[in-house]
């Protein structure tokens, strides 16, 4: 029991952390970066790759900032042509690129799992509560809470989390104001590509294999997490991302474990009918 | 048959904590033209979608050709918050929902031009007539309706044969001048059959000619439709001369109505148009 | 006037429904070219890529025309496609595979003991029409068209029901949700067993093989006429496809140009208007979900046809997003668009491109970077070209004939422009 709890919010943290990118841009850009889950996974796959000729403690930063790199590199390339289309438009890009980058991945990987390293100090195990953990399970939770936490000094206190909010609320006065909003919007996508690479590192050493669709599914389970908080509220993805954790875990250890993953969803249904703006979302009144 | 058309008694419409509309009681009776004016925010518009079922009003209800089509009293988190008046007196929740309030016979046009933008102005207005078609979605596929169909367009031909859209028919409706766009709309409005027409600002963005041209307009559908029409209006050109009664809101609430004489010499109106020095109100 | 009108409307019908004839004529021809022309050229052999990828492409026609009457004309952004194609495809099968092959406890059942579902379709009409070759064959053919249509009719009914909670609401959260239920459903298929908290159990299995394979229904391939010899006398492989899709795409035009088609596009150009015009908007988006459901699910049913083999594993939102893409280098708004994107999406990915997957040398040098999974790297990237540059995709929202009219129109005004 102790072990699914524990299993559960490290894994709800893990979400968090690849959430909060989803979150982050819908905010901001009101888009649903569908390609956020594979860059996660590409992420994973720029350590197996970077292990491979370099220690591991130069490989991890330097996935964040390859991640960081692509990240902005995506918005660029693929979103910002499309800032005065239709939403529609900039899903369907962001559906585009995801397919890209898996079919960059298999091709590279030649459609062949590749083997994760074990990262030594992840990989240790420790004994808490009277069962033996991971070193990843027990650091994620400290780790997503210090991250949040200047996540959330970084908005609240900064001069460019002030633009990010000013642009989350209205876009057009924002560039009025001289808020370069291209800029704005590119932090966003660092952030959440930055965050998304930590998440990669802890999420994939659990694993001991990743392909080229293995980012599909945690991505879309953190976008739901982020649905369920009310999306485009950090809090409310980061306590998302922690429920459906546990809940996928617990669900896990019933006979019912076939459907953990069904479970996402009809939770993402539920919230979705019942309360379309989630947890901590605002509540919006059409214009007519 | 009382002779109002629409019976608008005691609504309020409150979000949150803003009283947009407060206690708005209205009388149209049949073949009048009637203008509800007031100071930007005033709270028309808001009053306008209560009527045609956009939004559903806080309390109070409203009633046409004597039969309640809305009615709402506050409930659950409204009752602690509520601040108009005549709690109490409403029991009943009736909704109806846009399109069934135009199915009654009440259409109405937008502020800012609601055009289906795809489609040419001679199928904007067959849009329209699809509430009233007898057929259904199988007998439209196999084309078992052809006389309806066809029945539905020349209807269509003769309405923009009268307001003067002949011409420009197979063009796309967004590619007209702006003042063509307000004629369609109330052509589109007018094909839905209506017997009370609501005109949201028909006259925003026009010059004073155009404004004169759609004053005739506004009376000559009146007459050839046998309409009774409620409109907003800030050209006060246009609404003293083309209305029959006036009334007037601010801040949510009727201040004055009656004749367009009589409305525009009331001080209460004359101060929520003009505002009142600062001096003069102490 | 109108006379002209009707004359010209009557004209265009004949020339849309003779176009069809010649186009169902020439794939006959084309398929059965090598029994006529005995050593005909090798890419008109049945077995030929050209076949396998047409009949692709007639299958997909039909989808991707399906989510358009969903996405480009009522406007609703839904990503559930996968799960109606899985209803389809799944109910099909069920009705369709042989008692012979599902029954038996050693079977394609096998692990369940047997399917529950003791009959199939084309055999309960061999009881009213008997075994005869001609018998079996109407069987086959009543059998396969009942099937599809109870395909999608389940398909239909599965999103009637999911559709009343979802459609309520907008753009991408619609596609969330929808995208949602389409996995949900998936899970559901591929589950085996469910425990019942009385603590019985479900053996789902015993209806849908869980997550293994049904086999042995009819396919494409059981339209081809057999003849005395044991060799094929007539290929029909490719032709009765494109019927039922023909047929099938014609009732979808007919509803996107009947007046409930006209609503759907008022609907998708501005709710707010349309509703206030008397168009009740929760009745007619329900109908454009489920005729789009309907279809999706004879689609599916197709699918399973031309893979010959089912299961639930590839049915994910991949799929999904591969006929939006579709739709969108078609047009999104476009049926005669859907068509074209179907085609160039398939043969360029099965076909055409197919040589970026094998090394290739020009004498004695290698071209770099051709290697399996290359086809599919330069794929995406004019995929994410056509999405970025040519957003209206290939057709806008222009169908095919209205290119030709406009070619007449532009002719007719020269000569008009010449004479004055």
């Amino acid at each position: 029991m102790i072990t699914t709890l524990l299993t559960g919010i490290s894994v709800g943290g893990q979400y968090a952390l690849i959430a909060i990118g989803y979150t982050m841009v819908y905010g901001i850009l009101r888009l649903i970066n569908f390609a956020h889950g594979d860059v996660f996974m590409v992420s994973g796959m720029m350590l197996i790759w970077f292990v491979s000729s370099t220690p591991i403690t130069i490989a991890v930063p330097l996935i964040i900032v390859v991640t960081v790199v692509l990240g902005f590199l995506i918005e660029r390339a693929a979103y910002l042509p499309l800032r005065n289309a239709p939403r529609m438009s900039a899903m369907i890009s962001a559906i585009g690129v995801s397919y890209l980058l898996q079919n960059v991945i298999t091709y590279l990987t030649g459609g062949q799992p590749m083997t994760y390293p074990t990262i030594p100090l992840l990989a240790k195990t420790v004994g808490i509560f009277g069962t033996k953990q991971t070193m990843a399970t027990i650091v994620t939770l400290p780790m997503v809470i210090v991250l949040v936490i200047s996540l959330s000094f970084l908005i609240n206190h900064t001069k460019v989390g002030m633009a990010m909010r000013a642009v989350s609320k209205d876009f057009e006065t924002s560039r009025l104001m001289g808020i370069k909003i291209n800029n704005v919007i590119s932090v966003t996508f660092i952030i959440g590509s930055a965050l998304a690479a930590v998440g990669s590192v802890l999420y994939f050493s659990n694993y001991s294999k990743i392909v080229a669709v293995s980012g599909a599914l945690p991505g879309l389970k953190a976008f739901v997490a982020a649905v369920f908080g009310g999306i485009g509220s950090i809090p409310g993805a980061v306590i998302g991302a922690f429920i459906i954790g546990i809940c996928e875990n617990l669900i896990k250890a019933t006979p019912y474990s076939v459907f953990s993953d069904a479970f996402t969803f009809a939770i993402l249904v539920v919230v979705l009918i019942f309360r379309p703006t989630g947890i901590f979302g605002e509540k919006t009144v059409d214009k007519v | 048959m009382p002779d109002n058309v629409l019976r608008v008694e005691n609504v309020t419409m409150q979000f949150g904590g803003v009283v947009a509309v407060n206690n708005l009681s209205m009388e149209i009776n049949k073949g009048e033209i009637v203008a509800l004016i007031g100071p930007n925010g005033a709270g028309k518009t808001t009053a306008f979608n209560v009527i045609t079922g956009v939004y559903q009003p806080t309390n109070g209800r409203v009633l046409y050709n004597g039969e309640t089509i809305i009615e709402n009293f506050p409930k659950s988190k409204m009752k602690k918050l509520y601040a108009g008046e005549n709690k109490g007196v409403y029991k009943n929740t009736i909704v109806k929902t846009p399109d069934q309030v135009t199915k009654l016979g009440m259409a109405r046009t937008f502020q800012n031009i609601r055009l289906f933008k795809s489609m040419t102005v001679f199928e904007n207005v067959l849009v329209a007539k699809h509430l009233r078609r007898t057929s259904n979605v199988f007998s439209a596929i196999f084309r078992l309706n052809a006389k309806e169909e066809q029945k539905m367009r020349e209807e269509t031909l003769e309405l923009l044969k009268l307001l003067d859209l002949e011409d420009v028919k197979d063009e796309l409706a967004t590619s007209l001048p702006y003042g063509k766009q307000r004629h369609l709309e109330i052509a589109r409005a007018l094909a839905t059959k209506p017997s009370l027409l609501l005109l949201d600002e028909p006259a925003a963005g026009m010059n004073p000619q155009e404004t004169e041209e759609l004053t005739a307009f506004i009376r000559r559908i009146r007459d050839e439709f046998d309409l009774t029409i409620l409109l907003i209006e800030h050209h006060m050109n246009l609404v003293m001369d083309i209305s029959d009664r006036i009334y007037v809101i601010d801040f949510g609430k009727l201040i004055a109505d009656g004749t367009p004489e009589v409305v525009s010499s009331n001080p209460r109106v004359i101060e929520a148009y003009l505002g009142v020095a600062e001096d003069a109100e102490n | 006037m109108n006379d002209l009108n009707k004359k010209n409307s009557l004209k265009s019908t004949i020339i849309v429904i003779a176009c069809v004839l010649a186009f169902w004529g020439l794939l006959l021809l084309i398929e059965n070219f090598n029994l006529i022309v005995p050593g005909g050229p090798k890419l008109f052999n049945p077995t030929s890529k050209l076949f396998m990828v047409l009949r692709k492409v007639i299958v997909y026609c039909l989808i991707a025309v399906s989510m358009n009457l969903l996405n480009g004309f009522t406007g609703l952004f839904s990503l559930g496609h996968a799960g109606f194609m899985l209803f389809g495809a799944y109910t099909f099968a069920i009705l369709t595979t042989p008692v012979s092959l599902k029954v038996p406890a050693d079977g394609i059942f096998y692990k369940y003991g047997g399917s529950v579902v003791h009959f199939s379709l084309q055999e309960a009409f061999q009881a009213i029409f008997g075994t005869s070759p001609a018998g079996e064959r109407i069987s086959l053919i009543l059998g396969v068209l009942v099937a599809l249509i109870i395909s999608g009719a389940v398909a239909a009914v599965f999103a009637y029901l999911i559709g009343l909670p979802v459609l309520r609401l907008k753009s991408d959260y619609l596609a969330i949700a929808t995208l949602g239920f389409a996995e949900i459903i998936r899970t559901i298929f591929q589950c085996e067993v469910i425990q019942l908290p009385g603590g019985g159990e479900l053996v789902l299995g015993k209806l849908t093989n869980g997550a293994n394979m049904i086999k042995g229904f009819p396919t494409l391939n059981s339209f081809n006429i057999i003849g005395e010899n044991g060799k094929t006398a007539l290929y029909l492989s490719t032709v009765v496809p494109a019927i039922i899709v023909t047929a099938c795409i014609a009732i979808i035009v007919l509803l996107i140009n009947s007046t409930y088609g006209r609503s759907f596009k008022a609907i998708r150009d501005d709710e707010i208007a349309a509703e206030a015009m008397g168009i009740n908007l929760a009745k007619h988006k329900i109908l454009s979900f489920c005729v789009s459901a309907f279809f999706a699910g004879v689609g599916g049913a197709l699918y399973a046809m031309f893979a010959t083999t089912y299961q639930a594993k590839p049915f994910t939102s991949v799929l999904t997003y591969e006929i939006l893409l579709i739709v969108v280098i078609g047009g999104i708004g476009s049926v005669t668009g859907s068509c074209i994107g179907s085609f160039l999406y398939i043969a360029c990915s099965e076909w055409w491109l197919r040589f970026l997957d094998e090394p290739m040398f020009i004498g004695n040098f290698q071209v770099p970077l051709l290697k399996d999974g290359f086809r599919m790297v330069v794929f995406s990237v004019v995929i994410m070209i056509v999405v970025l540059f040519f957003r209206k995709g290939i057709m806008g929202t222009k169908e095919l004939p209205d290119l030709f009219k406009k070619k007449k129109n532009k002719t007719k005004g020269k000569v008009n422009s010449n004479a004055g």
